[in-house]
């Protein structure tokens, strides 16, 4: 059976120096799903590196979260289009190595 | 090294309030933070630029010191030598300034001038961080991405070996968890995300799983048929050729493309195109052939 890490949100919260409030919006607004146990939130711990972005974001750079939502759309596009560039870089070298 | 003017870097005049700086600060830092221009790295210059712009402006103490030193920053040293000596003689000076873990991405100005006086980390001081993630290029030849192997990489003085798969594709970006930056109060190492590049082979293109090659074909064989055998990956393979094969024609070999990444014993097709070589130098003989030949028709 695979093994699954979490992340306790207040251990999160703590060692950040953030409000759970902040977190609880993010999954209020679907950007993070956390779950429960014995009362306690947590995280999987391949959604610490999103979630740290988004403290960033917010604390450090002073954007809302109807903003962080708006990037988070933004970067996935880039990042679907950097996929299909590469895919067509790729494709492209077959014609190229023709001539 | 050079003077660093930290006010004209944050777009801001030298009377500017905390403020102000709070505020040019974030508004550079919107437009060049790593996690909104990911692999790009003259914005993680220019962040950095202006995150050690903040670091020194943002503080009192700091950008006390550098507005009092300026263009002169190079004696600073000296005169705060000299004037801490006239005060307290004998009393030891203590660092007030703890941290200096972001020190690696400080410019040797502010390193010079502030020596280990540090970031806090930004707005929320002793949080963990987690370390800063690496990137790494790495350059294969095709015939190595067609066989699983390992490789040492050297990352930042350290030795990595990894595995790398058969069938990885040229841009493809795998990453190494905890093989990044060291985190910082203990928080978490950063990843490595390594990103191959696979490097043209002269003979045989790939798109995917498939591979793909032109072979000459010689007029006599095209037209009566006979046998050649061609190069794949994975060694020779004998071909039989129909009669009558026409320029262009493109055959289809089964399984002898590429592996299929991380799918053992899967793998793609191996196409096959035929460019019709058509004889030169004809002798006096054949030229007599051809013209006999060109009567049948």
């Amino acid at each position: 059976m695979e093994k699954t890490y979490h992340i306790a949100l207040n251990d999160f919260c703590k060692n950040h120096n953030i409000e759970i409030s902040f977190i609880e919006s993010l999954q209020n607004t679907g950007l993070i799903e956390a779950s429960e146990l014995q009362e306690a939130g947590f995280i999987e711990v391949e959604q610490l590196m999103q979630l740290e972005m988004y403290v960033r974001f917010h604390y450090d750079l002073d954007i809302n979260l109807e903003g962080i939502e708006t990037i988070m759309h933004l970067l996935n596009r880039i990042e679907t289009q950097h996929k299909e560039i590469v895919k067509l870089k790729n494709k492209l070298m077959l014609y190229e190595l023709n001539e | 090294m050079d003077y660093i003017d930290y006010y004209k870097l944050l777009g801001i005049s030298k009377t500017a309030t905390p403020a102000d700086i709070k505020a040019a600060y974030r508004k550079l830092a919107r437009k060049h933070h790593p996690d909104l221009n990911p692999n790009d790295k003259d914005a993680l210059k220019k962040f950095q630029q202006i995150n050690e712009a903040n670091e020194v402006l943002s503080d009192a103490t700091k950008r006390k010191k550098y507005d009092q030193y300026g263009k002169d920053w190079q004696h600073a040293e000296e005169f705060e030598q000299s004037r801490q000596q006239q005060r307290q003689s004998t009393q030891n000076q203590q660092q007030q300034y703890g941290g200096g873990e972001n020190m690696g991405d400080f410019s040797d100005f502010f390193s010079s001038m502030f020596g280990n006086m540090g970031g806090a980390g930004g707005n929320r001081p002793q949080a963990k961080y987690r370390g800063e993630d690496f990137s790494a290029e790495v350059r294969l030849q095709l015939i190595e991405a067609y066989v699983t192997h390992k490789q040492t990489l050297t990352v930042n003085g350290t030795n990595i070996r990894i595995t790398i798969p058969a069938g990885i594709e040229n841009g493809q970006t795998i990453k190494i968890n905890g093989h990044g930056g060291i985190g910082t109060h203990g928080g978490p190492n950063g990843d490595l995300y390594i990103t191959f590049v696979i490097l043209p082979h002269p003979r045989i293109k790939r798109l995917e799983d498939n591979l793909y090659t032109t072979v000459d074909l010689d007029l006599y064989v095209a037209m009566l048929g006979g046998e050649m055998t061609i190069d794949t990956l994975s060694g020779k393979v004998k071909l039989k050729v129909a009669p009558e094969t026409q320029n262009g024609t493109k055959i289809k070999l089964k399984g002898k493309g590429f592996p299929v990444y991380k799918q053992e014993g899967q793998f793609g097709d191996f196409y096959v195109t035929y460019n019709l070589k058509t004889p030169t130098h004809l002798t006096p003989r054949q030229k007599e052939l051809f013209t006999e030949l060109s009567k049948t028709s």
